[in-house]
């Protein structure tokens, strides 16, 4: 009994406060990654309930690919769960009111990010959204990283060949 | 080593600014002298820049109030509801301080030491049947689960087959008490515990139903031990399961 009382401090622990920290960044990955923002959001919570939950089990070492790994296992669990629905088919037509897709290129991103694969999306979100090294990555996905960079190739070319493809203006965004 | 050619890793190393210095210059002289080559590496950057001017605002926007970390540690207070389930059985049980414990039943009738028994066991249930990752400690497949529980216990911890129910055995964990926690999981997902530990109430009592919202579970003294049966609140299925559990620890091995 006395063992388990320390823990019930809600102390500010290193954890916590990196945590808070990372809460955009974590926000901005399951937007990107689900399109939606409702979803997105929920998603965030979880991986915080969940953080919060095993922050003890946190060894040390990078708080931030910890995080993201809670983040994408939960995504992956709740995929599993849609794609048990008949109804999930139409992926293209999300578009959240209020977004920034007037300009087209927006839109045009996010209709190719929809179209690959899911572990494509998450490697290219990874490296080109979060800036995460190609071992980061690789640690978050539980891949080695050769895996990580031909998943990554792969994603740059369809999404290269998906956009020609479009007459997209993409290339103006530069 | 700088002279070496090109491969399709370095040019996207180029571009995630993931390549060794000496190697920059064999890459540019090969995009300048590769025009196809350099427009598919000119087309990556634009797909970068795409998708941090879509997504990159996300993070400039104010936090919404759910995800507040003081929010999200009273959603999170798991571990503090763990510590208070932890009190509520040690105390129910008697284990962490018998004279404390004999004052406390003594003083109580056993509808009320029961309904306090299934009110924690509840509270355990609830917790650790939504736990995703660690719901048990071991397994039910590694062999020492049964004897480990019943050694920490002081009695022997039993497991019944309760595939007719459509449960399958998940496993156990250790709480405070010592109290044996023993999970089992149906087919859609739902969850059952069998909560039972030592305590210095003689006799038996009758199953005692008690139900929070959507969790319900039914309590009992046996011959030194408190048990409680926690699950869907299905009465009927319950009382199935519960009558299981008891002919269980009825057996003639029994201690």
């Amino acid at each position: 009994m006395a063992a388990l009382m320390p823990r019930m401090e809600p102390a500010m622990t290193a954890v916590r406060r990196g945590l808070e920290a990372l809460v955009p960044a974590l926000r901005r990955f399951a937007r990107a990654l689900s399109r939606d923002a409702e979803t997105a959001d929920d998603l965030v919570q979880d991986t915080m309930v969940r953080a919060l939950r095993a922050e003890h089990l946190f060894q040390g070492g990078d708080l931030r690919t910890w995080l993201f790994t809670i983040l994408l296992n939960l995504d992956r669990n709740r995929r599993r769960g849609l794609a048990r629905r008949p109804t999930f088919a139409v992926v293209e037509d999300v578009d959240p009111p209020g977004e920034p897709t007037s300009d087209g290129t927006g839109r045009d991103i996010e209709r190719g990010l929809a179209l690959l694969p899911q572990e494509q999306r998450e490697v290219l979100l990874l490296v080109a959204l979060e800036g995460m090294s190609y071992r980061e990555a690789a640690e978050v996905q539980g891949v080695p990283i050769g895996t990580v960079m031909s998943r990554l190739s792969r994603a740059r070319a369809a999404l290269r060949a998906h956009i020609e493809g479009d007459v997209s203006p993409l290339r103006s965004v530069r | 080593m700088t002279d070496a050619p090109v491969t399709e890793e370095e040019l996207h190393a180029y571009v995630d600014g993931a390549l060794p210095a000496d190697r920059i210059a064999a890459v540019e002289s090969y995009l300048a002298s590769n025009p196809a080559e350099a427009a598919r590496v000119a087309e990556w950057r634009a797909q970068i820049s795409a998708i941090r001017a879509r997504f990159g605002p996300v993070a400039d926007e104010p936090v919404p109030e759910r995800l507040q970390l003081d929010k999200i540690l009273l959603r999170a207070s798991g571990l503090r509801r763990k510590v208070a389930v932890a009190a509520a059985i040690a105390l129910m049980l008697g284990a962490a301080g018998g004279w404390f414990a004999r004052d406390f039943f003594n003083g109580e009738s056993d509808r009320e030491i029961a309904r306090a028994l299934a009110d924690a066991a509840i509270e355990a249930h609830r917790l650790y049947i939504n736990e995703v990752r660690h719901p048990i400690e071991v397994r039910a497949d590694e062999a020492h689960l049964l004897p480990w529980l019943s050694r920490r216990v002081g009695s022997p911890v039993r497991a019944p087959d309760l595939a007719d129910e459509g449960l399958k055995l998940l496993g156990g964990r250790l709480l405070p008490g010592p109290t044996a926690l023993i999970m089992y999981e149906g087919g859609n997902g739902d969850r059952v515990t069998i909560t039972c530990a030592r305590t210095k109430r003689e006799g038996q009592t009758a199953f005692k139903w008690r139900r929070m919202d959507d969790v319900g579970a039914l309590a009992w003294f046996e011959s030194g031990l408190a048990f409680v049966v926690a699950g869907p609140a299905e009465r009927e299925r319950l009382d199935r399961i519960a009558r299981r559990v008891y002919s269980a620890y009825e057996a003639p091995d029994r201690r």
